[in-house]
C-alpha cells in the first residue's frame, strides 16, 4: 500500500511540474504584451516602461523569466497584481474562503441531492420520474451559468425582490449586528449563486448514480439479498447503494476544482467577492500575475482532487484496499 | 461419503411445497405481450426431508422455475397468473409483500451458483449472515454473532472466529459457498433451494459442499431442490428426480428407478454423457445440438428436432406427461407403445 | 466507415436522438436560410426611438439597446456559434488522432513525453488555458479564436486513440498477421479505425456542447467573439446593462445556447448509447 501512495503522489507531482511550464509558456508565447494595460493607463517615457519591465523581469530571456517564475512558485510567490498592486498570494488568500463557502455549499447540495436522485431513478428505472429527470439533468447540462445567474438575479433578486442577488453581505447591515445576523445574512446571500452554480452542475452527479445503481442493482448479490427475506428498502439503500456509492466517490475529487473554475462565471454575475471573480476580473483588467496565479491554483485543484480520490477510494473499497 | 443416502419417503408423506402449472412468460418491451414462454406447466411437489433434483441443460427453464417459488423472477420474465405455488397450503403466489418477505430466507432459502458476486463485496462474510438471522427473529447483535459462529464452524470453516469479519474477496470460492449455505440456513428454513451450488468450483471443493450439504439436510430435516445439469451427483443424493427440457418437465421418477431405467430419450442422453471413471470411453455420448431459444420452441415434441428415435407424430403433435411406471412419469410419444 | 453509419442509424431510431437530430436541423437551416428575410443584425435603424423594444410584430424578438433586430442577431449567432463550434471540434478530433496514434505506435519516450504533456494539460481546466492565452491577446482575431479552442480539447481524444493503438498492438489476431508477414501498421490501422470511430464519435458530439457553451462564455467575458460579430455570449454581455428594461435582449441569445447545446447532447447521448449500450 505505502509504495503505491508515494507512486502516486510522484505522479501527482510530476504532473503539477508540466502543468506549471504549460501555464508560464502559454501566458508569455501569446500574442500581445502584459504590460500593455499599464501602459495604456497614461502616457509613459521610454524610460518609465524600461523600468517597469525590469520591475516585472520582462527585460530577460525567456528561460530567465522562467526561472524567476518556477522559483517564485516553490517559494509561494506568484508575483504582484498589476490591478491591485498587491501579492497574488494574497489576493487568493482574501478570496479563498468566500470560493469556498460557496463551492462547499454546491458540493454538498450536489453530493446530498445528486446522489439520491441518482439513485432513486435507477430504482425507478425507465419510468415517468426517471425519464423526466434525465431530460431535466440534459438540460441543466446545456445551460450558461452566466445566463442562468443573470435571469435568476433579475427575476429573484430585482423583480421579486425575495433573495439578495449581489454581494456576499449586505453592506447596510449595523456595526453591532451579532454573529447570527451576519450568518444569515451571508446564507441569503449565498442561495443564488450557489443553486445557480448547482443546477449547472448537479447533472453530472445525478447521471453518474444513476449509471452506477443501475450496475449495483442488477449484480447477483441483490438477487440473494432479497432472497433472504430483506425489506425492499433495505434491499435497494443498503446493499445497492452501498456499492453505488464508490464510484460516485471518485467524481467528488473530480469536482474539488470546482471551487476555482465553477465559480468564474457566477461569482462574476453574482460578485461574489471569490477566486472566481477575482479571475473574471483579471480578464477584462489584464492582469496577468492574477491570471497565472488563479490557474496555478485549478491545476493544483485539479491534481489534488484525483491524486485524493484514488487515495480514499483505496483506503474505503475492500476489493481495493486488499487487492 | 454418499454411501448411506437416506431412505425413499412414502410417498404418502406430507407434502410441503406443491407447484401446480408453473407458467413464466417474457413480456415485450412494453409490458403487454408475451413473446416467448420459458417455463411452461411445471407441476411436481416437495416433501418434508426429502431432496428433488431438477436436471436439464443450461437454458432449460430449471433456474427460473427455482426463481419462480420465490417470486424473484427477473424482467422480463412474468408468472402466469393460474400458475399455483403452496406452501403448507398458503398460496405464494398471491401473498402480499411483507407476508412473502417475512416467507422468503425462512421457510425457503435459497444458495446461488456463483458464491463470488452472488455475496455483497462491501458487508464481511458475518455481517451478511447475521442480516439473514435478524431479518425474521429479534435477537440482539450480539446472540446474532455468536449463532452466526456456530453456523460457520457447522458448514466446516475453520477458525470461524477470524473469518467471520473478512471480506468475500479475502475468500477461496469454497469457503464462500460456505458461507452462502451458513447464510441460507441461518434463519432455519424449511426449505432449501440450491441453484447449481458447485457448478463454479473445483472438482475436489465439490465434493466438499455437497458433503457439507447431506449432513446439514440430515441434521435440520431440510427438504432440498436441487438444481443442477449435473446427473453425476444427482445420484445417492436425491430422493427423486425430475428432468427438464424446454421449460417442460420430460420425465420423474425414483431417483434409483431413473437411472435403472431412463425412458425418455432426452434422459437417456444426458445420463450417456456422464463421464465413468469405470467402463469403456466409448460410452460418453454428447447429444446433438443445443436448447432452442425460447422464443422459437419447436412444434410437436420440443426435444424432437435433437431426438434420435423422432417418429412423424413426435413433429406436429405435443405429448403429455404420461404414467410409465409405479412414480414414474414421462412425455414422450413412446410412453404409448411401451 | 460501416460503424459511423450504423451508430447514425441507431441515433435516428431513439427518441431522443431522433428529437436532437430535428432541432438542430432545424437550427442550421434557420442559420443558413434566415438572415435572407431577417433584417442586418449589425443594422442600428434608429437608436433614439427603435431601442429596447419589448417583442411584437416588426421585430418577433424586440429591438436591443443599440435598435438591432433581436431574432435576426440571435439567428446570426446560430451560423457563428456552430460553425466555430465545428470547425474546432473537428481540430480537436485530428489533432488528439494523430497524437495518439503517433504515442501509442511510436511508444517509448516519445509516448512518455507526450502523455506527460497531455496529463499535465489535463490538469488545467480548458477555461483557464483559454483565458491563459487570450487574456493579453488585444484584438484576437476569429480564425485564431477557433484554432485556440480546437487545440485545447484534444487530450482527452489523444488518450483514447493511444489506449486503442496499445490494445491492437498486443491483440494476437494483430501479431499473427504480423507473423505472417504481412505489413503490420496496415493490419493495425485497418482494425484501429473501426475500434475508435465509436469512442471518438462520442467525444466529439458532446464536445460540440461543450465548445458551444465554452464560446459563449468566452464572448460573455469580452474575450471570445468580438462585437460588433453577433455571437450568443456577446450579445447576453452587451445587454446585460439594460437586462432589466430589456430582459428578451438577454433571454432569447441564452435560450438558443440551451436549446442548441440540449439537441447536441441529445445526439451525443444517443450516440454513447449505440456505442455502448450497457452504460447509456
Amino acid at each position: 500500500m505505502l509504495p503505491w501512495i508515494a507512486g502516486r503522489t510522484a505522479q501527482a507531482v510530476a504532473t503539477f511540474v508540466v502543468a506549471t511550464i504549460l501555464i508560464f509558456m502559454l501566458m508569455r508565447l501569446a500574442p500581445g504584451d502584459p504590460l500593455a494595460r499599464l501602459m495604456g493607463d497614461r502616457p509613459m517615457t521610454r524610460e518609465e516602461v524600461a523600468t517597469l519591465r525590469r520591475l516585472y523581469g520582462l527585460d530577460q530571456p525567456m528561460i530567465a523569466q522562467f526561472g524567476r517564475f518556477t522559483y517564485g512558485v516553490v517559494r509561494g510567490d506568484l508575483g504582484t497584481s498589476i490591478e491591485y498592486r498587491l501579492p497574488v498570494t494574497r489576493l487568493i488568500r482574501e478570496r479563498l474562503p468566500a470560493s469556498l463557502l460557496l463551492g462547499g455549499t454546491v458540493l454538498v447540495l450536489n453530493f446530498t441531492l445528486g446522489v439520491w436522485l441518482g439513485a432513486l431513478q435507477a430504482v425507478r428505472l425507465g419510468k415517468r420520474f426517471d425519464r423526466w429527470l434525465s431530460t431535466i439533468s440534459l438540460a441543466g447540462f446545456a445551460l450558461p451559468s452566466f445566463w442562468l445567474g443573470l435571469i435568476l438575479a433579475w427575476l429573484i433578486g430585482v423583480k421579486w425582490r425575495l433573495l439578495p442577488a449581489l454581494g456576499m453581505m449586505d453592506p447596510l447591515l449595523p456595526q453591532d449586528a451579532g454573529a447570527l445576523t451576519r450568518a444569515l445574512d451571508i446564507a441569503r446571500h449565498l442561495v443564488l449563486p450557489a443553486v445557480t452554480l448547482s443546477v449547472v452542475s448537479i447533472a453530472a452527479t445525478i447521471r453518474y448514480q444513476r449509471t452506477a445503481m443501475i450496475d449495483a442493482l442488477a449484480a447477483p448479490f441483490i438477487r440473494t439479498a432479497r432472497a433472504k427475506g430483506l425489506s425492499e428498502r433495505r434491499v435497494v439503500w443498503r446493499h445497492a447503494w452501498r456499492n453505488a456509492l464508490f464510484p460516485v466517490m471518485t467524481l467528488f475529487g473530480l469536482w474539488l476544482p470546482i471551487v476555482v473554475t465553477g465559480s468564474v462565471f457566477v461569482e462574476q454575475v453574482f460578485s461574489w467577492p471569490g477566486l472566481g471573480s477575482l479571475a473574471a476580473n483579471a480578464i477584462s483588467g489584464r492582469d496577468y500575475p492574477v491570471i497565472m496565479g488563479t490557474s496555478l491554483l485549478a491545476a493544483a485543484l485539479v491534481i489534488a482532487g484525483g491524486w485524493l480520490t484514488d487515495l480514499v477510494y483505496a483506503v474505503l473499497d475492500p476489493r481495493v484496499r486488499h487487492g | 461419503m454418499t454411501n448411506t443416502p437416506p431412505p425413499p419417503p412414502a410417498p404418502t408423506g406430507d407434502i410441503l411445497l406443491d407447484v401446480r402449472d408453473l407458467g413464466i412468460g417474457f413480456v415485450d418491451a412494453s409490458g403487454t405481450e408475451t413473446i416467448a414462454r420459458p417455463v411452461d406447466g411445471v407441476s411436481f411437489s416437495l416433501r418434508r426431508g426429502e431432496t428433488l433434483a431438477l436436471v436439464g441443460e443450461s437454458g432449460c427453464g430449471k433456474t427460473l422455475t427455482s426463481l419462480a417459488l420465490l417470486r424473484l423472477v427477473p424482467a422480463p420474465g412474468v408468472i402466469d397468473p393460474a400458475s399455483r405455488v403452496t406452501l403448507n397450503g398458503r398460496d405464494i403466489l398471491t401473498l402480499d409483500t411483507e407476508s412473502l418477505r417475512a416467507l422468503r430466507g425462512k421457510r425457503i432459502a435459497m444458495v446461488f451458483q456463483d458464491p463470488m458476486s452472488s455475496l455483497n463485496p462491501v458487508f464481511t462474510a458475518g455481517a451478511q449472515i447475521i442480516e439473514a438471522i435478524r431479518a425474521h427473529e429479534r435477537v440482539s447483535s450480539s446472540a446474532a454473532r455468536s449463532r452466526a459462529l456456530a453456523l460457520l464452524h457447522e458448514v466446516g470453516i475453520p477458525e470461524p472466529e477470524a473469518r467471520i469479519d473478512q471480506y468475500p474477496h479475502e475468500m477461496s470460492g469454497g469457503m464462500r459457498q460456505r458461507v452462502m449455505i451458513a447464510m441460507a440456513l441461518a434463519p432455519e428454513p424449511d426449505i432449501l433451494i440450491a441453484d447449481e451450488p458447485t457448478t463454479a468450483l473445483d472438482v475436489t471443493v465439490q465434493a466438499q459442499i455437497l458433503e457439507v450439504l447431506d449432513r446439514l439436510q440430515s441434521i435440520h430435516g431440510l427438504a432440498i431442490l436441487l438444481i443442477t445439469h449435473d446427473l453425476g451427483i444427482v445420484a445417492g443424493r436425491a430422493d427423486r428426480v425430475a428432468v427438464m427440457y424446454a421449460g417442460k418437465i420430460v420425465e420423474e421418477a425414483q431417483t434409483e428407478a431413473l437411472f435403472a431405467q431412463p425412458s425418455h430419450p432426452y434422459t437417456q442422453g444426458l445420463l450417456a454423457s456422464i463421464p465413468r471413471l469405470t467402463g469403456p470411453r466409448s460410452q460418453l455420448r454428447p447429444i446433438g445440438g443445443t436448447v432452442p431459444e425460447p422464443t422459437r420452441w419447436p412444434t410437436g415434441c420440443r426435444f424432437h428436432p435433437r431426438c434420435p428415435q423422432v417418429m412423424d407424430r413426435c413433429r406436429s403433435d405435443p405429448p403429455e406427461l404420461l404414467q410409465i411406471g409405479r412414480d414414474h412419469r414421462m412425455r414422450c410419444w413412446l410412453a404409448e407403445g411401451s | 466507415m460501416n460503424r459511423v453509419a450504423e451508430i447514425l442509424r441507431h441515433v435516428r431510431r431513439s427518441p431522443e436522438g431522433r428529437l436532437g437530430l430535428i432541432i438542430l436541423t432545424a437550427i442550421i437551416l434557420a442559420g443558413a436560410a434566415g438572415p435572407l428575410f431577417l433584417p442586418d443584425p449589425l443594422a442600428q435603424p434608429d437608436i433614439l426611438g427603435g431601442a429596447n423594444l419589448a417583442p411584437g410584430t416588426g421585430h418577433w424578438l424586440g429591438t436591443d439597446q443599440l435598435s438591432r433586430d433581436v431574432l435576426a442577431r440571435v439567428v446570426s449567432g446560430a451560423r457563428i456559434s456552430l460553425t466555430v463550434a465545428f470547425i474546432a471540434v473537428a481540430l480537436s478530433i485530428t489533432l488528439g488522432a494523430a497524437v495518439g496514434l503517433v504515442a501509442g505506435y511510436v511508444g517509448g519516450w516519445v509516448d512518455v513525453i507526450l502523455m506527460r504533456v497531455v496529463d499535465g494539460a489535463l490538469a488545467i481546466p480548458r477555461l483557464f488555458l483559454l483565458l491563459l492565452i487570450v487574456a493579453v491577446w488585444e484584438a484576437l482575431p476569429l480564425a485564431a479564436f477557433i484554432v485556440l479552442l480546437g487545440t485545447t480539447g484534444w487530450f482527452g481524444t489523444s488518450r483514447l486513440v493511444r489506449g486503442e493503438v496499445l490494445r491492437l498492438k498486443t491483440e494476437p489476431y494483430i501479431q499473427a498477421a504480423e507473423a505472417l508477414g504481412a505489413r503490420r501498421h496496415r493490419v493495425l490501422f485497418h482494425h484501429l479505425l473501426p475500434n475508435t470511430a465509436g469512442p471518438v464519435l462520442v467525444a466529439a458530439t458532446l464536445g460540440v456542447g461543450n465548445v458551444i457553451l465554452l464560446e459563449a462564455g468566452l464572448s460573455f467575458l469580452g474575450v471570445g467573439i468580438r462585437p460588433p460579430t453577433p455571437s450568443w455570449g456577446g450579445m447576453i454581455l452587451e445587454a446585460q446593462e439594460v437586462l432589466f428594461v430589456a430582459p428578451w435582449s438577454s433571454v432569447f441569445p441564452g435560450l438558443a445556447i440551451v436549446l442548441t447545446v440540449l439537441a447536441v447532447n441529445l445526439v451525443g447521448d444517443a450516440v454513447r448509447e449505440a456505442v455502448d449500450p450497457q452504460h447509456a
